[in-house]
């Protein structure tokens, strides 16, 4: 599949966006996190300001942007409607939530609700957003039980990444928080692992013989209908990161997941500014290495329209 | 609305048969020259006639080799949308552009409604849909819904273009709902076949296998050349003077 980069943007930026949300939604409401004026300001700004950046850039992706007021009709059958729905909603509470925390400097009572309910529609809102890949069936490396966990996991781990970082430069750290995002990190990771081993050892039943009705034997493309490449192998025919898959994985992993986690072990053994200094590069680092996570996500994942022509 | 409606009163698809196709792509041009004019137009060309040519067309006629212990053979083979019965590309919609029409199942975009979003093209294993770059919505096979109901035509043109056009008659149009129609007895006489039937999308179109190899017609390939021999006498001298 093409990774258009409106679409890996989106899915990183909303993800880590959402996570830090719910995160700061429910540790914030239960007085795990201190009501400071700027680090509402901050923490809210930089959670609603990743999922906002993530929605337009998702947006920017239309053939008729203009239109996509009426992307929230359809939520009875569509995950992407569904989405939308999710997204917006939880503009809602989170909204209510900032207020409370910054303009009336309270997390407790109705903010704590507020807090919670955007918890709640931020994984309600990832859920939909894992949901849209993984009901498609004509791609099975994303039509597979690891696509919605992963998304979660991912969501989870990139947002408590941005927290810890945030908490840090406050001077506010704990080991806890610390210990936390290393743990989802080292998750994040197994769970990649998990995912590519399934996707490389997967047995499709679908192939050229059934793509093309004719059993038995072996088919093989002899000539294709046009002499350029048209939209279907633009858009589902990408074959770039196969070639340097091995390659591409090792970049992801490293960026993603081990130098996040070094980064995040020294910063425990260091004291503050250092360990700030650390948890901030720890988030940036993470924040490109699930760019190109997300991006192989894509370049990794085959179409069954590609069997047509022979790919 | 984008759930699909329980029941179709008919399900109007093609029947395509992959033995007599000869792959002469009269077919796509017709299809194109109707559908560029029709409920989907433009079916807009990018760069037509420069080296990077790029474009929209609902009908594409593929070639393939197929090898069997039987031998092989060229097998020519149109693809364009199958109007399944559970089409994905219809429920992933998040506008209500795309639909399943109840009265004779055919599946359509709503240009109009479109977003441009591409889902659906992710969402069809077959690749029957694609998108228009220029215009920014996509763009699908209507099985001629304005030619098909138009009393404007003479009755027997009344038939998607690609069947009109088809010099082989490999293309058969009707109600595959109705076990009694011509195509559905076509399909049951020649054992038609779904494409891809394991992802569960039950297209309406059928495909029929070519014909089993038969040993009654004349074996195509002439025989090979003997070697030729050494010879005695005259014409073997002039035989090894020459080959000096």
């Amino acid at each position: 599949m093409h990774p258009a980069f409106s679409v890996v943007f989106f899915t990183t930026a909303t993800g880590a966006g959402y996570g830090l949300l719910a995160l700061l939604g429910v540790l914030a409401g239960q007085g795990f996190v201190p009501p400071d004026f700027w680090l509402g300001l901050v923490g809210m700004g930089l959670a609603l300001g990743l999922i906002s950046a993530g929605l337009l850039s998702s947006a920017g992706h239309l053939g008729r942007p203009e239109r996509a007021w009426r992307a929230f009709s359809q939520w009875r059958s569509s995950w992407l409607s569904r989405e939308g729905v999710a997204s917006v909603a939880t503009f809602v509470p989170a909204g209510l939530f900032a207020i409370g925390w910054v303009v009336l400097g309270r997390t407790n009572g109705w903010v704590a609700v507020a807090g919670l309910l955007a918890a709640v529609g931020a994984f309600v809102t990832v859920c939909t957003t894992g949901m849209i890949y993984a009901s498609l069936k004509p791609i099975a490396q994303w039509h597979s039980r690891f696509t919605l966990p992963g998304y979660l996991i991912f969501s989870a781990m990139s947002g408590s990444v941005l927290l810890n970082a945030l908490l840090q430069g406050f001077a506010i750290g704990s080991t806890i928080a610390l210990a936390g995002c290393v743990l989802l990190t080292v998750l994040g990771w197994g769970w990649k692992l998990a995912t590519w081993r399934y996707n490389d050892g997967l047995e499709i039943p679908t192939n050229a013989n059934t793509a093309t009705g004719l059993a038995g034997g072996t088919v093989r493309s002899l000539e294709w209908p046009h002499t350029e490449e048209n939209y279907l192998l633009k858009e589902m025919g990408f074959r770039i990161a196969r070639k340097h898959k091995a390659r591409l994985r090792r970049i992801a992993q490293a960026l993603a997941f081990v130098f996040p986690a070094l980064l995040l072990l020294a910063a425990f053994a260091l004291p503050w500014p250092y360990a700030a200094v650390l948890s901030a590069l720890a988030a940036i680092v993470q924040f490109v290495g699930m760019l190109v996570e997300r991006w192989l996500f894509f370049a990794e994942a085959k179409h069954t329209v590609t069997l047509y022509y022979g790919r | 609305m984008t759930c699909l409606p329980a029941h179709t009163d008919k399900k109007l698809g093609l029947v395509i048969d992959l033995d007599t196709c000869v792959g002469c792509q009269a077919c796509v041009t017709a299809c194109k020259e109707w559908n560029t004019g029709g409920h989907m137009a433009p079916l807009t060309d990018i760069d037509p006639y420069g080296g990077d040519a790029d474009g929209v067309w609902f009908n594409r006629v593929h070639s393939y080799e197929h090898i069997t212990e039987m031998g092989g053979r060229t097998v020519n083979f149109p693809r364009s949308c199958l109007h399944c019965d559970t089409p994905a590309c219809v429920t992933v919609c998040p506008t209500g552009a795309s639909y399943k029409r109840a009265s004779d199942g055919i599946v359509l975009v709503d240009e109009d409604k479109c977003i441009g979003c591409k889902l659906c093209s992710w969402a069809c294993p077959y690749g029957a849909r694609e998108f228009d770059t220029d215009v920014g919505v996509m763009k699908k096979c209507t099985l001629c819904v304005d030619r098909i109901y138009n009393d404007n035509l003479a009755e027997e043109d009344r038939v998607p273009a690609c069947v009109a056009a088809c010099p082989t008659s490999a293309r058969h149009f009707g109600d595959l709902g109705d076990p009694a129609s011509a195509v559905s007895q076509l399909v049951a006489e020649r054992g038609g076949v779904d494409l891809m039937p394991e992802l569960g999308y039950h297209p309406t179109n059928k495909y029929l296998p070519p014909r089993a190899h038969t040993t009654r017609a004349a074996s195509v390939p002439a025989p090979a050349l003997e070697p030729v021999r050494a010879e005695g006498g005259f014409l073997g001298w002039v035989d090894r003077m020459l080959s000096h």
